[in-house]
């Protein structure tokens, strides 16, 4: 019965590096932009929330909203004001240009906030559970972050299939200059799906920092946790994503259980037996050639 | 009157690679201007300076707006479509996506998903398919249809029987005149002289970036069409 | 009509002013201990493995597009591997330096075989991944001290050196290590390697297309690098006398501030390294221990260089005044001949 809890357990934390690698799938799928800034993205967002709750009356979750909307913003205004400069060809720019932004924000909070670990005091949510049998209970909290990621994931997935916004996507992301034959500015497109990427790794660095603690230098494992989902899943497949986080998260929960402490090695080791056996992902299409 | 479009004195490229030195050419309501010449004469270019997607000096006049500063994107609203070469349908998209894309950033107009179909018939078994996965011809009707959908006042045509087989190029410029009667004025980039030569009101030959020679295609002679379309003196 | 003699020039005037520019101040750096002060040597060994890592990760990223946030696995386990073997076995522990880059080069090859199957964004989170499994099974050794700190001590690895001849020798490695990388990234531009790189970097299909075998000379570039930041991990270590894991792997150290320097300096060009080293250390040296400002400052020069100009400071030289400071780019002298007229 541990095993069927571990299992449990994983795939509910695999929701949350789903929603981790939102962002990071959609950015990629849209303009073939790697951020390497963001689980950097998804610590500030996290410290946010602490500084800001009192703003909003002491509410963490008041807050969330108020970080998320404003991170969105931000997301909006660096594509436009650094990133979009960065594409081309030659992705050397774009890696360069976040990566760096990446070390600054670490260090930028390491600064103001100190190096000392800190989490989000949700209260009793982080507690409750639903107690399934005396060896297994589903936490009531990783239960509502699996919901939001696949409520996230799948609206996601709908906004691009059936909106008019969301074809506009696929066009600009199939071939931005006949997108702008169609009226399509695809600078600003390549901007809303950057605010909707830092949106939900701001909504994501909320939730991991209700379930353990963060510190400023968080957010380089972060990236990795978010990477493996997307590659694992298969790249430019919002469901494959999904699928992916969850075989990530079930992977480091059934390893430590095995081996305590081995999570994220077996995580890593995972992705590269994927990587190794099936480089186009678990759940992702043949890459056209 | 004034001329629907009205170029001079363009010189324009990509990066440091200048294709168009001073060019000027003019088009009114209604015609079917053909622009012709070897490869890398500025054709394409010149379409592209017309749709803001090269960087370019000298004058774009468009029904009396100077488009110079107009970025591309915002071109189409003024009723300005191009049918770029090779096609460049949206391989992610249906048929239908494609299409209805056309229009998503236009005001409604003649030119509908229905009057694409009665105008281009081959498309309407299509419309669920994914669009990388049909024929040439099939592709060029599909992508002809897209820029009818934004309701252009004028539509520009690059390169668009290449590659296909001749009947079907036929049955593409079968379709013209019912395009400009809808209220669009045309202009066709071609290499194949004599389907150009057919289709056209009046003809600009195109030689190293400049315009060598232009008339209507009863006035010029084919030897003085080889002459400017290859530069022999 | 005559025959146009056609002559491949390889020298510039620039290159010679430049090379000879280069040979003296590093003869001059080699007498450093003898003019220098204890401190100065102390301060140039810094500079002279940041310079030897630049150098390693700009021909990886400038020359060869494999732009890697990984690199701190290569020096941790390079660290590890000289504790080993100088501490533990007692072989000489410049020998050891020798033996840990070769290490991680043999270590490289498989690395390769799961980091290639990435491109662009996705390579380089990809080396980052490999970077955090070569720390955490490092760290799963118990005999490695499992993440306490572990001492290269003068009873083991240092055991026949004294104190003075110690300073100097590492001083002097960390002098070969730098002046070489610099040496070996012209001697691979130089040779029929660098023009298959150029021809990749350029247009891989195309190249592929040539004849050119796109993988494997990306590969041999992977390797070069891999033993010469290998190498360079080991003497950082063996001068700071200690291995643990966390500072051994650590991405800020030895990937972020490498990237910085290059970035800022110009990506993609042999004097880059040096010019973003001097700015590295007149940053640090102005900041003294602020490290987080250091991060921030450096970090926010780079993203700017990465926006604005992609071949960083040396690049906006160039804009100004193109030189060269490296024989490297080849030039056609055509002489038409006698008669010769076009």
């Amino acid at each position: 019965m541990v095993w069927v809890n571990a299992l449990i357990q994983g795939v509910l934390v695999g929701g949350l590096y789903a929603l981790f690698a939102t962002g990071l799938s959609l950015s990629f799928g849209v303009m073939r932009f790697v951020n390497l800034a963001h689980g950097d993205l998804a610590v500030l967002a996290a410290y946010l929330v602490l500084s800001w709750s009192g703003v909003v009356g002491g509410s963490y979750w008041l807050s969330m909203t108020l970080v998320v909307v404003v991170m969105a913003g931000i997301g909006y205004a660096s594509q436009r004001g650094i990133f979009n400069f960065t594409l081309g060809a030659d992705p050397l720019p774009g890696i360069l240009a976040s990566f760096g932004i990446g070390i600054v924000i670490q260090n930028a909070l390491q600064e103001h906030f100190t190096a000392t670990d800190k989490s989000i005091r949700l209260g009793s949510i982080l507690t409750r559970s639903i107690k399934v049998t005396d060896d297994v209970s589903i936490g009531w909290f990783p239960l509502v972050i699996l919901l939001v990621a696949v409520v996230v994931l799948s609206g996601l997935q709908l906004f691009l299939s059936f909106t008019k916004l969301g074809r506009e996507f696929r066009a600009t992301a199939d071939d931005p200059k006949t997108a702008q034959l169609m009226g399509i500015n695809d600078k600003h497109l390549y901007a809303v799906a950057m605010a909707i990427a830092f949106g939900a790794v701001a909504l994501a660095g909320f939730f991991q920092g209700g379930r353990t603690t963060f510190a400023p230098t968080s957010g380089g494992l972060l990236l990795l946790f978010a990477f493996e989902a997307v590659v694992i899943g298969g790249l430019g497949s919002l469901w494959g994503t999904l699928a992916g986080g969850i075989v990530l998260g079930v992977t480091q929960s059934l390893a430590n259980q095995q081996w305590i402490g081995s999570n994220s090695l077996a995580g890593h080791i995972v992705f590269l037996a994927v990587l190794a056996i099936r480089p186009s992902g678990l759940f992702g299409a043949r890459e056209r050639s | 009157m004034t001329h629907l479009l009205t170029i001079e004195n363009l010189n324009a490229g990509y990066g440091d690679f200048q294709a168009l030195f001073g060019l000027g050419i003019h088009v009114d309501r209604g015609e079917i201007v053909a622009i012709v010449g070897a490869n890398g004469a500025g054709k394409s270019t010149l379409l592209r300076a017309i749709v803001g997607q090269v960087t370019m000096t000298g004058s774009i006049v468009f029904d009396g707006e100077s488009l110079g500063s107009i970025p591309a994107h915002r071109r189409v609203g003024f009723g300005i479509s191009l049918v770029p070469e090779g096609r460049k349908l949206f391989a992610s998209l249906t048929v239908e996506e494609n299409l209805l894309i056309g229009g998503h950033r236009t005001a409604a107009g003649r030119w509908n998903i229905e009057a694409v179909l009665d105008l281009f018939p081959l498309i309407r078994p299509l419309l669920k398919r994914q669009s990388d996965k049909l024929s040439g011809g099939e592709q060029q009707a599909i992508a002809i249809g897209r820029a009818l959908m934004g309701n252009p006042r004028l539509l520009l045509l690059d390169e668009v029987s290449l590659g296909l087989a001749p009947v079907v190029v036929k049955g593409i410029y079968e379709a013209l005149p019912g395009i400009v009667a809808s209220g669009a004025t045309v202009i066709l980039v071609e290499q194949d002289i004599g389907v150009a030569l057919g289709a056209a009101d009046r003809v600009y030959c195109m030689l190293e970036g400049r315009v060598s020679l232009s008339g209507t295609p009863a006035e010029l002679s084919r030897e003085a069409i080889a002459a400017a379309y290859f530069g022999v003196a | 009509m005559s025959v146009p003699v056609v002559e491949v020039l390889r020298w510039s005037r620039s290159s010679r002013v430049g090379t000879r520019i280069y040979v003296v101040a590093a003869l001059a750096l080699a007498l450093l201990p003898l003019w220098g002060s204890a401190s100065a040597q102390l301060t140039m060994i810094e500079i002279l493995y940041y310079l030897s890592l630049a150098q390693m990760w700009n021909l990886l990223a400038g020359y060869a597009g494999l732009v890697s946030v990984g690199q701190q696995g290569l020096v941790g386990v390079s660290a590890y591997v000289l504790f080993v073997l100088a501490e533990r076995n007692g072989i000489d522990p410049f020998l050891s330096i020798v033996l840990s880059g070769l290490f991680v080069a043999g270590l490289s090859i498989p690395i390769a075989l799961f980091t290639f199957r990435l491109r662009g964004g996705y390579f380089a989170i990809g080396t980052w991944v490999i970077a955090e499994v070569l720390r955490l099974t490092t760290l799963r050794i118990d005999s490695l001290g499992a993440g306490n700190v572990q001492a290269l001590t003068v009873k083991h690895t240092f055991a026949g050196y004294g104190l003075q001849a110690r300073k100097d020798l590492i001083y002097y490695a960390a002098l070969v290590l730098a002046v070489g990388a610099t040496v070996i990234v012209v001697a691979v531009l130089r040779s029929r390697l660098g023009l298959a790189l150029q021809a990749v970097r350029d247009d891989e299909r195309g190249a592929r297309g040539l004849g050119v075998n796109a993988t494997r000379t990306k590969l041999v570039v992977w390797v070069i690098a891999a033993f010469w930041t290998g190498m360079t991990g080991a003497l950082i270590h063996l001068q700071s006398a200690t291995v643990t894991n966390k500072d051994a792997f650590d991405v800020l150290s030895w990937t972020a501030l490498v990237v910085f320097i290059v970035v800022i300096g110009g990506v993609g060009s042999t004097l880059g390294p040096l010019i973003g080293v001097a700015i590295y250390w007149f940053i640090t040296w102005r900041l003294e221990d602020a490290s987080t400002w250091r991060f921030i400052i450096l970090g926010a020069i780079a993203v700017l260089m990465a926006v604005v100009s992609r071949r960083g400071v040396d690049g906006l030289i160039q804009a100004r005044k193109p030189f060269e400071v490296f024989p490297i780019r080849r030039r056609l002298r055509i002489d038409p001949g006698v008669g010769g007229q076009r």
